[in-house]
């Protein structure tokens, strides 16, 4: 009998090994049209109007297209499903002329009714769907529904006034105030134009909202048929387990060299880099900063580092007091050794920041940025200069339990930052709190002295890194700065790009004399690829401008 | 025997209400909110309370509760707040996936636990038993997370022999009625599904299974060292059965009782969802889902989930209870 027991046991792991040897040729099987690409989340809906994270973006940019796009790997704005576009002379108008000879992957064709029958939609949300958690993109760049439920922002709110078409191809966007941030932000996966066709024939805009207010949609368009002009459509989509696009037939540009791409969410950063070295998969995206150098050394893998986005600073609140003191934030400016954090912190995935935009978007200053170089005897003497008695005590605040590309961790910054400040005439008093839900509602409250903290763009323009934080009094910082309001909200106004670009310079310069925070890393993220891919051009913005359609695979 | 059950199953229902407040209050006293959670850096006030509003997390909490309990009652445990999609279609995506990873588990402990466990006792204070020991500490001791790394990239990175994630070929194009997709293959007589599914499943439950192997191996072990010196076991002997006979009829069937109270536990806890393996290996259940739902503060999903995964706890329970009267008839159930 024990015999037996023990024979059989070791028979069943011989036959496990052995099968397992005879079936390993299986899964490296896929052929070159074939790319297999992970991320860690799946989408959560297919219909970009209707989503604002990351993977559901990554994915509808492959199956829509908006009027204008950005240049693959940067931020400018480009042609897309409009070949031009100009302003009204007030600026109030915009005119878009549209690409001939496009139809949407259910044969339609797209037209200027077409364009204004999306932009219509999103103004006309039912009210579940105005819910900032579901359209947040609509509600942060125009603001304002046109029937807006109980609490919502309704059309006095609105940037967004009317659309109107001229024939076939042309299309004019009606705003109710001035803005030229609005023309990055168009560019978005979010406001890609979908079939009106199919958007009506499964229901894109029905559903019902349960007892707890959660939309659920009863039409198929946002699960199951999602279509637009874009190089793929939508094959099958199983939730948690894979998404697979294949080519549209009707595409209106160069047809893709990769036929079918499946998308596979990993949520573990682990496990994604494993899949990606058996060669279950040929790419994946957010390499964890600690895998850079193992991906690097791999002889099949490539790592490709986005070009830097994200900013961290330090937030100074000038309505605590000696902060509202220009010598004393320049003292914080000189007291950091921003290059030895960066290195001991943030490795290869940031660069030092001398300002608050990136380099990689217009308006970043090159030249004419106060130098705040390294220098402790400096500081010293500003604080003496402000007449204050050192070391001065200063209330600084770190979250826990959060990374993020600008800050991967908050607990070693603030420690060597804390060790700098105390070096320089300062007297540190550590403070902590759980990012959620605690510390950025006490930062956004105005309840911190200085603090760390950072951003990552909603659309990449300047208006969305220089106003959001600079162009009107908040209690983050505390200050009120009217002749900084006006320059950032003119330079958001100018509709003529390269005068745009020049008042944003300057208003790069004024901020940083001015001195609200102290910027010291931009943060970046990485993607990893298999060798034989080929085309792949990193953004700034990530996932959101990377499309698919120009890859391919070498055998 | 009828009785037993009814009155189990009636007792249920206490259980579950008790369980529903405690879930529903426990969520609500977690830091941070929904609209915290949805929106990070750009939660400003106006927002969060437009979304408290849409989702009526706005209301007093006995209100909330009312609302939820009577959906609860009509079969509705909910729409996930990131996801859209209703608890209940997501329940019957994945826990098939965490049941066959949990049976697969327990499949492997009980092949090898059972097995190892009876020859350790039965070569007592030998290198082999003492060798046993040793190693079932180390499958306790081991992290799950770690031995299946480990395990993933000598199979699967070094040696190519098994997949490292998910339940099948990424690239496999295959119906899947019933989502078990070992069964799923039976049906559609598909012996490359089959074999496909099994082999994504090793790995897995080889890591998941090492702790289960390792209690299993120790309880079989001490309970056959218990039985074995018992007055039956030596008459059977004396009136001179073979010693096999007097094994498997006597020892392990009697030695049984205890093991089959660990398995049935330790399967119950295991069809809880194992977040770690489930992490590690890109398992679409139930385990993985929960935590990410902690995270995203995903009320509906959380009460919906754990509700679930009580009322499986709770049968699993049950059918162990069953199975001591049909391993020892002399316990009554009454």
């Amino acid at each position: 009998m024990r015999k037996k027991i023990v024979l059989l046991a070791l028979v069943a792991v011989g036959l496990v090994v052995v099968l397992a040897a005879c079936g390993s040729s299986g899964n490296k099987s896929s052929s070159s049209s074939t790319f297999v690409f992970a991320s860690s989340a799946d989408p959560v809906l297919l219909d970009p109007a209707l989503v604002s994270d990351g993977e559901s973006l990554r994915i509808t940019n492959q199956i829509f297209q908006s009027l204008v796009s950005f240049k693959l790997g940067g931020s400018e704005v480009v042609p897309s499903l409009a070949t031009s576009w100009k302003p009204s002379a007030n600026a109030m108008s915009w005119t878009f002329t549209l690409r001939k000879g496009v139809k949407f992957s259910d044969g339609t064709a797209l037209n200027a009714a077409a364009v204004c029958y999306n932009y219509d939609r999103w103004y006309n949300f039912p009210a579940a769907l105005q819910n900032p958690a579901v359209s947040y993109y609509w509600n942060t760049v125009f603001g304002g529904f046109a029937h807006p439920a109980k609490g919502n922002p309704g059309p006095d709110k609105s940037l967004y006034k009317s659309c109107t078409t001229k024939g076939d191809n042309e299309v004019t966007l009606n705003l109710t105030r001035r803005s030229s941030s609005f023309i990055s932000a168009i560019g978005l996966p979010n406001f890609g134009i979908a079939s009106p066709t199919a958007l009506k024939k499964y229901k894109a805009d029905s559903g019902t909202t349960d007892s707890t207010g959660v939309f659920h949609p009863s039409g198929t368009f946002a699960t199951a048929n999602p279509v637009g002009t874009g190089p793929y459509m939508l094959k099958q989509w199983s939730p948690n387990v894979k998404l697979t696009l294949v080519a549209n037939p009707d595409y209106w540009g160069s047809k893709p060299a990769i036929t079918t791409v499946i998308y596979k969410p990993i949520p573990d950063n682990t496990a994604r880099l494993q899949a990606l070295q058996t060669g279950e998969i040929q790419g994946m995206d957010y390499v964890a900063p600690a895998d850079y150098s193992t991906v690097q050394k791999d002889s099949k893998l490539q790592l490709l580092k986005r070009p830097v986005s994200s900013i961290g600073y330090i937030g100074m609140n000038q309505a605590k007091a000696p902060m509202n003191n220009p010598l004393v934030r320049e003292a914080v400016a000189h007291a950091i050794d921003k290059a030895a954090i960066i290195k001991a912190v943030y490795g290869q995935t940031g660069e030092v920041a001398n300002q608050f935009l990136p380099p990689s978007l217009f308006g970043y200053a090159k030249s004419g940025i106060p130098d705040y170089a390294y220098d402790p005897a400096k500081s010293k003497a500003l604080l003496q200069q402000a007449g204050l008695k050192l070391p001065v005590k200063v209330d600084f605040w770190y979250p826990t339990d959060v990374t993020r590309s600008y800050m991967p961790d908050p607990q070693r910054i603030f420690q060597a930052m804390q060790a700098n400040l105390n070096a320089a005439g300062f007297q540190v008093v550590p403070h902590s709190a759980p990012w959620r839900p605690d510390y950025l509602g006490g930062a956004q409250s105005g309840q911190y002295q200085i603090y760390l903290l950072g951003w990552i763009a909603d659309y990449y323009d300047p208006q969305d890194f220089l106003n959001v934080h600079f162009g009107s009094k908040t209690p983050l910082f505390g200050f009120n700065n009217p002749q900084l309001f006006s320059m950032l909200t003119k330079a958001d106004a100018e509709p003529n790009p390269n005068l745009r670009t020049a008042d944003y310079e300057k208003a790069s310069i004024a901020v940083m004399k001015f001195l609200p925070v102290v910027p010291y890393a931009w943060g970046s993220s990485a993607l990893a690829l298999d060798k034989s891919v080929h085309g792949y051009v990193p953004g700034p913005i990530g996932p959101i401008n990377e499309p698919w359609a120009d890859l391919t695979i070498s055998k | 025997m009828l009785r037993f059950i009814v009155r189990r199953l009636l007792l249920l229902i206490p259980i579950l209400l008790g369980l529903s407040i405690l879930v529903f209050a426990w969520i609500r006293a977690l830091p941070g909110s929904v609209a915290q959670s949805q929106l990070g850096e750009r939660a400003t006030p106006a927002l969060i309370k437009q979304i408290n509003h849409q989702y009526g997390l706005d209301k007093p909490l006995p209100v909330q509760y009312w609302d939820y309990l009577k959906s609860l009652v009509s079969g509705n445990l909910g729409t996930s707040i990131s996801s859209f999609r209703p608890v209940t279609y997501e329940l019957g995506h994945r826990f098939p996936a965490t049941i066959e990873l949990a049976l697969g588990a327990m499949a492997f402990a009980i092949a090898l636990g059972i097995p190892l466990g009876f020859m350790a006792a039965k070569k007592y204070g030998s290198w082999f038993d003492q060798t046993s020991l040793v190693a079932s500490l180390l499958g306790i001791s081991i992290p799950i997370f770690v031995l299946g790394i480990i395990l993933k990239y000598i199979f699967a990175v070094r040696l190519h022999w098994l997949p490292s994630i998910g339940r099948e070929d990424i690239l496999a194009v295959r119906p899947h009625p019933t989502n078990f997709y070992i069964l799923d293959a039976i049906i559609n007589a598909d012996p490359g599904a089959l074999w496909d599914a099994i082999k994504h499943l090793i790995l897995p439950s080889i890591a998941l299974g090492s702790i289960p192997l390792a209690i299993v191996m120790r309880i079989t072990r001490a309970s056959v060292l218990d039985v074995q010196h018992e007055d039956y076991v030596r008459t059977a002997r004396a009136k001179g059965l073979p010693p096999g006979e007097v094994d498997r009829r006597h020892v392990l069937r009697n030695a049984l009782l205890p093991i089959s109270t660990i398995i049935g536990l330790q399967t119950g806890l295991l069809l809880s969802g194992a977040v770690l393996t489930e992490t590690v290996f890109d398992w679409p259940g139930v385990g993985s889902w929960l935590t990410t739902a902690i995270a995203n503060r995903d009320y509906p999903v959380l009460q919906g989930g754990i509700l679930f995964l009580a009322i499986v706890f709770v049968l699993v329970n049950l059918v162990v209870d069953i199975s001591y009267a049909i391993i020892n008839p002399r316990i009554r159930l009454s």
